[in-house]
C-alpha cells in the first residue's frame, strides 16, 4: 500500500488544536506558498482558502484530496510518516492555467538528537 | 471493397500502422447485435483528432490558427474518405469570457464543415465544458454523452468533463450500465473519451477520479476498446483486457509521464514546425484481431 507509513485525516471538529498550522491561499493558477516544508512526524495542519473561486487540494500520493471553496476554510491534518517530496495539484478546472497550479510538500527527517527515530507509521 | 482499395494505398505507400490485440476479438461473428442491419460486420476505418484548442496563444504554438485547417486537409485529402471522424475533446482553448468561448466554438464549428466525411462525432474537454458545465458546448455541439451504433460496434461517448472536478458520476456511470445492458457481452464495444478513465499519472491531472467504476462496468465486455485525448500525445495501456489510445494534439504535444518535473508543453521547434502534433486513423478489419492504428503527422517530424 503506497500509503503506508502516512497517517491522514481530515479535521472535522473545528475546536482541536494541531501543534502546527499552515496556511495556503489558492487562486488561479497557484498556491501560496507552493512549497510546504514539513518535518517528519510532526504533526501539522494545513489550512485552505480561496482567493476567487474553486480549486482543489490533490495529493495523490499521499491520497489526499479536498475541495477549497471561497468563504470556506478546508483543513487537512498530515502527520508525516515518510520522507520525501509529494507533488499536490488543483484538480478542480479553474481555467487557462490550471494547469501549471502546483506545489510540493517536503518532508524532511529530523535533526538527530542522540538516536530519535522517527518514520513510523502513527 | 472500398476498404481493401484503401489498404492496398496503404500496403502501396508502406504505412502498415499498428495492430494492438485487443478490441475487435468477436467482431468478425457480433451475434446477436440488435442494430445489426444489411452493414454490420463490414469493415471501416474512423479518423481521431483531439485537443485542438481552438482559441490558444502562446510560445507551445506560434502557427495555432494553422492546425485545425492543416488537419481537415490531410482529411480531405485520404485515398478514401473515413466512415466517420471524431474529435476526442478540448475543441477549444478555454476562457472566462462567454462570449469569446461560443465565438471560438462557432470558428471550430466552420472549420468542421469543411471536412468531407460522412458523419462527425464530438465530444468536450475541460477546456470546452469545464466552466460553464457544458453549456455552451451543448449549444454548439450537442450532447456531452451518447452512443451510437456503426457496422456492428458499439460506441460510447463518455462526459469526464463538465464537471469541474474530472470525474463521470453517479449519473452517468448508472446510465453507462443501463446503455450496454441490451448488448451481448461478445458485442465490440469502442469508448470515446477526453481524459483517461485510468489512472496515468494522477498528479499531473491525467486521470479521472472515478473512472475505475466505468472501467469496472466495461470490465464485463471481452471486446471494448478506449480512445482518449487529454494528455497530448500518442499513448497505449491495457487495464486487463481493455486497451486505452491516446491520441496526439492539433495544437501542442505534451511531455511523456513523469519525464520532466511539470507538464508544460513540449517547447515549439521552428526547425521542425508541429512536430509531435497529428491525427490518427483507425482500421476496424472484421479479418483482423485488433483495432490496426496509423498515426498522421500534422508536422515535420525528422
Amino acid at each position: 500500500m503506497r500509503f503506508a507509513g502516512l497517517f491522514l485525516a481530515l479535521l472535522a471538529a473545528a475546536g482541536e488544536q494541531p501543534e502546527r498550522v499552515v496556511h495556503v491561499v489558492a487562486r488561479r493558477f497557484n498556491y501560496s506558498p507552493d512549497v510546504l516544508e514539513l518535518q517528519l512526524g510532526v504533526p501539522v495542519t494545513i489550512e485552505l482558502t480561496s482567493a476567487d473561486r474553486d480549486h482543489g487540494f490533490s495529493v495523490p500520493d499521499l491520497g489526499l484530496r479536498i475541495d477549497v471553496e471561497p468563504g470556506k476554510t478546508a483543513r487537512v491534518r498530515i502527520v508525516p510518516g515518510k520522507v520525501g517530496t509529494f507533488e499536490f495539484h488543483c484538480d478542480v478546472f479553474c481555467g487557462s492555467g490550471h494547469e501549471e497550479m502546483a506545489g510540493r510538500i517536503v518532508v524532511s527527517a529530523p535533526v538527530a538528537k542522540g538516536g530519535s527515530g522517527g518514520g513510523q507509521a502513527r | 471493397m472500398g476498404s481493401r482499395t484503401r489498404r492496398e494505398f496503404l500496403q502501396i505507400a508502406g504505412v502498415g500502422g499498428v495492430v494492438f490485440a485487443s478490441g475487435l476479438l468477436g467482431a468478425c461473428a457480433r451475434p446477436g447485435r440488435p442494430d445489426s442491419g444489411p452493414a454490420a460486420g463490414d469493415d471501416f476505418y474512423f479518423v481521431q483528432l483531439s485537443d485542438t484548442h481552438w482559441g490558444y496563444k502562446g510560445p507551445a504554438n506560434p502557427e495555432a490558427t494553422v492546425e485545425l485547417p492543416r488537419a481537415v486537409e490531410l482529411v480531405n485529402a485520404l485515398p478514401e474518405a473515413p466512415d466517420f471522424a471524431v474529435f476526442t475533446g478540448d475543441l477549444t482553448h478555454t476562457t472566462d469570457d462567454d462570449q469569446e468561448r461560443r465565438r471560438r466554438m462557432s470558428q471550430v464549428r466552420e472549420h468542421l464543415a469543411r471536412l468531407r466525411v460522412p458523419q462527425l462525432r464530438l465530444m468536450a474537454g475541460e477546456h470546452d465544458a469545464s466552466l460553464d458545465r457544458g453549456a455552451a458546448y451543448q449549444e454548439f455541439f450537442g450532447p456531452l454523452r451518447y452512443s451510437f451504433d456503426h457496422k456492428g460496434v458499439h460506441f460510447v461517448v463518455l462526459d469526464n468533463v463538465s464537471d469541474p472536478k474530472g470525474i463521470l458520476g453517479d449519473a452517468q456511470i448508472d446510465w453507462l450500465s443501463k446503455d450496454l445492458e441490451p448488448l451481448p457481452k461478445s458485442a465490440p464495444i469502442v469508448v470515446f473519451t477526453h481524459r483517461p478513465l485510468f489512472d496515468l499519472k494522477a498528479d499531473w491531472d491525467w486521470n479521472t477520479a472515478d473512472g475505475s467504476r466505468a472501467i469496472d462496468v466495461l470490465h464485463a465486455y471481452p471486446h471494448v476498446t478506449v480512445f482518449y485525448g487529454h494528455i497530448h500525445q500518442e499513448h497505449h495501456h491495457q487495464t486487463d483486457h481493455i486497451a486505452h489510445h491516446a491520441a496526439r494534439s492539433l495544437m501542442f504535444p505534451l511531455p511523456a509521464p513523469g519525464s520532466q518535473p511539470k507538464r508544460t508543453p513540449l517547447p515549439w521547434d521552428p526547425s521542425h514546425p508541429g512536430r509531435g502534433l497529428g491525427l490518427r486513423d483507425v482500421d476496424s478489419d472484421p479479418r483482423l484481431p485488433a483495432y490496426r492504428l496509423r498515426e498522421i503527422p500534422l508536422g515535420t517530424e525528422a
